[in-house]
């Protein structure tokens, strides 16, 4: 059994920005020296720092190198870096602190995806002789995606209104929210027209610029850290086949696993934040969690991944989200979801409570 | 002493992405591909005995190697899924509006992601049949096969 003695005790995230100026490693300065001041620790206090992002965004192999300028990485650091979204990132640092050797660990996402082409870049994720010479793009999988969802009865074009409907109206209060519309409706939405038939553009996630950053800590060294530190009480990983066309598309069974395995019982939680980027994934997964927009859990309250999608860093700000609303008190008992891959291929997810 | 680092002009890199290896595709994908030359379709029994198309090297249930046993298929097929792309990229296999669907061929138990030519998005319905449209000048890609509405 995994220790649940740590807990997230500093955090900060950039604004999503459609084109931000800076650089990726400017955009995460500033944010991993803010987590750090939340925490109120010294950076040398740190014992594992790890970080998350993409090469293929910045378009240069060890790209992510010059991320590490964000931690100081002289004198020399213990780090590492995992090719994903930060919230693996996250995964990593709290594996390294289960070990006990250490009390602090700090991790990180970043990406801007302004500089290139998002929909060509993503194609070169899938496999490389049945998939990437297609340039089968995310919107256009998630648009198939959406189109089973559709004919498998389990969802409407209204229902999936409903979820923008919900993420832009909560993005109204997010400052980091990068689409936000206190006033939009179900009817205004469903008259706008197809981009990726059945989806229409409000479906589909922004193209966003954005870093997050956390810091944890174990047992006691978090109680004098943080006045009331966001307890990671489970986080589990579970992956599917890669085709597509092997698997059940409006189900999610890795989500279901993952909040399983990380401790979720089915019972009560006061907010979930889920890394659903197209509005009928959010359906889906709110269905592998047993809950659903209508219910008494807080469905993104931040807005989610559809009011802003900095990839590589918008798992990790799903975590950051929530763990917010157990620090600031207004919530106990938790559950973020990030995810890799094309059509919720893998799937992670923690929870977290109050103490 | 170096002690002026103004730059005048912009510094600009040109960078090519690119996965510049070439490797054999082996007797499962490599079949594949080959039977796309002429004119034919494949997919391989899993462990759970449906016809994966296309064709497999290891079961996505069980991760065991499925052999390199191919079961002919099609050649016509079912549209499962669909999508309608109103402006095509670059990037995609035709240059004017098409489908990016999730065809089942005939015989086969799971669909593949291919392009169906339909000229427009009235055309095309889950459960539609379509037939394969090979390339007269085959790559030895995937983007050899496209298909097209029956009648």
């Amino acid at each position: 059994m995994p220790a649940t003695d740590i807990a997230i005790v500093g955090f900060a995230q950039s604004p999503s920005l459609r084109d931000a100026n800076p650089s990726e490693v400017q955009l995460l300065v500033p944010v991993v020296t803010q987590a750090i001041e939340m925490a109120g620790i010294n950076r040398r206090e740190i014992g594992f720092t790890c970080a998350g992002s993409c090469d293929y965004l910045t378009g240069g192999p060890f790209a992510f190198v010059s991320n590490l300028e964000a931690a100081g990485a002289w004198p020399p650091i213990s780090e590492s870096h995992v090719e994903a979204d930060g919230a693996w990132a996250m995964y990593e640092a709290w594996m390294r602190l289960q070990e006990g050797d250490i009390d602090i660990a700090l991790a990180f996402g970043s990406g801007k995806s302004s500089p290139s082409n998002p929909a060509e870049v993503w194609a070169q994720q899938l496999d490389p002789y049945y998939l990437a010479p297609l340039g089968v793009d995310p919107i256009s999988l998630a648009g198939i995606q959406a189109r089973a969802l559709l004919d498998s009865g389990k969802a409407t074009e209204e229902d999936f209104a409903k979820v923008v409907v919900n993420s832009r109206r909560n993005a109204a209060a997010n400052p980091n929210a990068q689409l936000k519309d206190a006033d939009t409706t179900v009817e205004a939405l469903l008259a706008e027209p197809y981009f990726r038939t059945p989806l229409r553009k409000h479906d589909c996630p922004p193209i966003s610029d954005g870093a997050v950053a956390v810091v944890m800590a174990r047992g006691d060294k978090a109680r004098e850290l943080c006045s009331r530190p966001a307890w990671i009480r489970g986080m589990d990983h579970r992956i599917e086949a890669h085709q597509p066309g092997v698997r059940d598309l409006t189900s999610s069974p890795s989500t279901a696993l993952a909040a399983r395995k990380a401790g979720y019982d089915g019972g009560p939680l006061d907010v979930v934040e889920l890394s659903g980027t197209f509005s009928p994934q959010e359906l889906i997964l709110l269905d592998a969690l047993g809950l659903s927009l209508d219910g008494d859990t807080k469905v993104n309250p931040s807005g989610g991944a559809l009011a802003g999608n900095p990839i590589m860093a918008v798992g990790l700000v799903r975590i950051v989200e929530a763990a917010a609303r157990i620090i600031d008190g207004s919530a106990n008992r938790v559950l973020a979801h990030a995810t890799g891959g094309p059509l919720l291929q893998q799937n992670l997810v923690c929870l977290m409570e109050g103490e | 002493m170096c002690s002026d680092f103004r730059v005048s002009e912009p510094r600009v890199t040109e960078t090519k992405l690119e996965f510049p290896y070439s490797r054999t595709l082996g007797p499962v994908v490599g079949a594949f591909l080959a039977g796309l030359r002429e004119g034919k379709l494949y997919g391989i029994r899993g462990k759970d005995g449906r016809v994966l198309t296309p064709p497999l090297e290891y079961d996505p249930e069980t991760g065991e190697s499925l052999g390199t046993d191919l079961v002919p298929v099609g050649p016509e097929g079912t549209v499962v899924a669909w999508t309608w792309v109103d402006q095509p990229s670059p990037k995609h296999p035709l240059t004017h509006p098409f489908s990016f669907a999730l065809v089942k061929p005939d015989g086969a138990d799971t669909p593949l992601v291919s392009p169906v030519d339909a000229g427009s998005s009235d055309r095309m319905s889950t459960g539609m049949k379509v037939r394969p449209r090979f390339n007269p000048e085959p790559h030895g890609l995937i983007t050899d096969l496209t298909w097209e509405p029956v009648a």
